[in-house]
């Protein structure tokens, strides 16, 4: 079926309905991930207890109440971000806003979840889990105000520049995840050593090349790697029909490495589960897929207008499985957390939102030299006469217009 | 190793001068890894990597999974973590699967990260026809290489060349595409591998043979047609000057503008086909540069615009030894 074909009564009927597996030619964008989803929290913040999540329960039984405000507390500062991000591409100050909403509980999980000698490999709408790498979100502005592309130093924090041909991130991550092997940095039983790699793409990533390949060479490297796929329904206008056939966390079984599915708008489900991926990378027991079932609630970029390609009473759907309503329930039923932090949390995103306007706006043009000078490590004769001629040219126009 | 000492060298074909090179980059640099398809047990389809798994292990000689995006993108990822990969893509035109990362990843990565990375990469591409080899096995693609900017490529043309400049890209900064002309493997060479011998360059063209009349500018597989070309010549009394240009990007302008002004004359040999191929470039650069100092155009001898055909015309397509000398005759009757 198309997705105009998605009515309201259908969607209401989907919400909350617990459905067996996901099978074509229904609205699975409106499913909640089916059985098989790991999830801690209900839609109402209640805990959940199932067989489904009992591997990974230890995680989240570490957890202090303490914990779950800061994991809140990440996701808040990151909505906030994201929306001044799409603020300042509404008001010129930024040429392209890749948006994260809905998608702060998939990230934030698995962001908190690593260790700092871990690496992540983003695609291009990471902010969470830059975030979480303790990333200046301000570096995350440059590439879409045009300054650069990219621009920070990927080993600083351990997360690489973003990567925008989809896929591509996940062969390198494999890689460095070779390379993590070679160093002997997997099944030391040092945790400060064992390092972990994690590359980061979406649903309509899975079916690139790239990804496939990026699989079977970590299998049979059996690298240190954990894939999390952010399945936001949608890659651009194309629902998750118009990339798979089956779930796409079982792909990783053809592959020989286990692979999950977990509710991504449950931070607690996405943090017991990364946990427990990362430890597993690190252990040296090889790749992990997780399949981080979640929602793009907004568009795909700035660019993109969803009204042309699905329904709102989607939206009005996966309004309710909001990622932070569903975290302040949880805490707030605690009875430890008041609502202070809450006012508190909201504060502090007012500051930082002010600081990312401020250092946006306040961000210098690129000089020109930054065209020329990092193209080649070593010396290049030919680049450098063309860079001799532009500096020649451009310095035709000193005293002109002023 | 199938070497033969000598009191002035080794005797090395092409081919093995990359084995040899390989293996003294790898006992330099602990950090360097060979990888590809077949590399490792059997020493690769042309052998260039034999012996090296059995004597540097699987870790860093690795067999790696028949996909040639994997293998690129995969040695984007060990670069990153400070290893120095050399990927050998078993043929020219096998290379088109990890085109993507060669051009968006490898090619722009120092620059988009405002010099914070670097990757110290090769990758090495057997190119060129002439084998009698079936579809996909003889392509000449430099130029999509050429027109990235960011990377850095050569072509070596006999075996001391193989032997030092392979050391040379391995010890590269930048990354480096590295063309091996296949149907040169198998030619030997004397070559001093010691220490002591000061190699050229690795971007610097060199007068493979000097001459008066006209500048033939080759690289590759070419090289040893244009020398034999010039031979010949010469025994007509056409005096030819055969440059090596070696470096592709860069290109030592230098050696052949100092050629071309010298001989007023310049005729450009590249398998590749001939719209776009490098003699564009060159043509373009030498007609700026040498503008006074030329008797005639520029001409090109190539392969023609057409796909690289069946190789029972491949004869045709190719440059051969009567093609430069007819390109030389026109070149020399302006």
């Amino acid at each position: 079926m198309t997705d105009s074909d998605v009515v309201p009564e259908q969607a209401a009927a989907a919400f909350g309905v617990t459905h067996h597996e996901n099978v074509i030619g229904t609205p699975k964008i409106l499913s909640d991930g089916g059985p098989e989803t790991i999830r801690f929290i209900d839609q109402d913040g209640h805990r959940i207890r199932n067989e489904v999540n009992l591997p990974y329960d230890k995680y989240v039984d570490a957890l202090t109440e303490e914990d779950g405000r800061r994991l809140y507390r990440d996701m808040a500062l990151i909505r906030r971000f994201d929306a001044e991000g799409t603020a300042l591409q509404r008001q010129g100050e930024l040429g392209l806003w890749p948006g994260l909403l809905g998608q702060e509980a998939a990230q934030v999980g698995i962001g908190r979840a690593m260790r700092p000698q871990d690496y992540a490999f983003p695609s291009y709408r990471e902010h969470g889990v830059a975030w979480c790498r303790d990333v200046d979100p301000v570096n995350l502005l440059g590439m879409f105000r045009g300054v650069n592309n990219g621009g920070w130093d990927p080993n600083e924090k351990n997360f690489h520049l973003y990567t925008i041909v989809i896929g591509n991130q996940a062969l390198h991550a494999v890689g460095y995840a070779m390379g993590v092997q070679r160093d002997g940095a997997v099944g030391t039983g040092d945790p400060d050593r064992d390092t972990a790699v994690v590359t980061f793409f979406g649903d309509g990533a899975t079916s690139q090349g790239d990804i496939n390949e990026s699989f079977v060479f970590a299998a049979v490297n059996q690298s240190p790697i954990v894939f999390f796929c952010q399945n936001n329904q949608w890659a651009i206008s194309e629902p998750n029909e118009r990339q798979t056939r089956i779930p796409l966390y079982q792909r990783a079984r053809g592959f020989g490495f286990p692979g999950v599915r977990v509710d991504g708008n449950d931070v607690l489900a996405t943090y017991a589960v990364s946990m427990h991926a990362l430890d597993e990378a690190r252990s040296g027991q090889g790749p992990f897929l997780i399949e981080a079932y979640t929602y793009r609630m907004g568009a795909h970029t700035t660019s993109d207008d969803p009204t042309k390609y699905r329904d709102s009473a989607e939206l009005d759907i996966w309004r309710e499985r909001d990622p932070l309503l569903r975290l302040k329930s949880f805490l707030l039923s605690l009875h430890e957390t008041e609502q202070a932090f809450f006012d508190e949390v909201d504060r502090e995103a007012d500051e930082l939102a002010a600081r990312i306007r401020t250092a946006c706006q306040e961000m210098p043009d690129p000089p020109h030299s930054q065209m020329f000078d990092r193209v080649y490590v070593e010396p290049h004769a030919g680049l450098e006469k063309e860079r001799d001629e532009f500096v020649a040219y451009q310095a035709g126009f000193e005293g002109e217009g002023n | 190793m199938t070497t033969t000492a000598s009191s002035t060298g080794t005797r090395l074909t092409l081919a093995k001068g990359i084995t040899a090179g390989l293996r003294r980059a790898m006992e330099n640099d602990p950090k360097v890894l060979v990888m590809g398809e077949d590399v490792g047990r059997l020493g690769g389809v042309f052998r260039v990597t034999e012996g090296l798994q059995k004597d540097f292990g699987e870790d860093r000689v690795i067999d790696t999974p028949l996909a040639e995006s994997g293998i690129v993108g995969t040695a984007i990822g060990l670069a990153l973590r400070g290893y120095r990969p050399v990927v050998e893509i078993q043929f020219d035109g096998f290379v088109y699967p990890a085109f993507d990362h060669i051009t968006s990843q490898v090619a722009k990565m120092y620059a988009r990260s405002l010099g914070h990375v670097t990757l110290p990469m090769v990758i090495r591409i057997p190119c060129g026809g002439g084998i009698g080899a079936v579809e996909h096995h003889s392509e000449s693609n430099e130029s999509y290489f050429l027109h990235s900017a960011g990377l850095r490529v050569v072509a070596c043309s006999n075996a001391e060349d193989s032997y030092w400049m392979i050391q040379q890209a391995v010890a590269t900064d930048d990354p480096v595409i590295f063309f091996e002309p296949k149907r040169r493997y198998h030619d030997k060479m004397v070559v001093d591998t010691s220490a002591s011998a000061a190699p050229r360059g690795l971007y610097e063209a060199v007068v493979a043979r000097p001459g008066e009349h006209v500048t033939v500018a080759c690289y590759g597989p070419m090289v040893k047609t244009c020398l034999q070309a010039a031979e010949a010549a010469g025994q007509e009394g056409t005096s030819i000057e055969v440059v090596d240009l070696r470096g592709l990007n860069p290109l030592d302008t230098e050696t052949l503008f100092a050629s071309v002004r010298k001989t007023g004359r310049l005729v450009v040999v590249h398998e590749a086909s001939q719209f776009l191929g490098f003699g564009a470039e060159i043509s373009a650069q030498v007609t700026q540069e040498c503008f006074y100092h030329l008797e005639a155009p520029v001409l090109r001898v190539t392969g023609y615009s057409t796909p690289y055909p069946a190789s029972k015309l491949e004869e045709l397509f190719l440059p051969d030894l009567d093609r430069v000398l007819d390109g030389v005759d026109r070149a020399l009757a302006y």
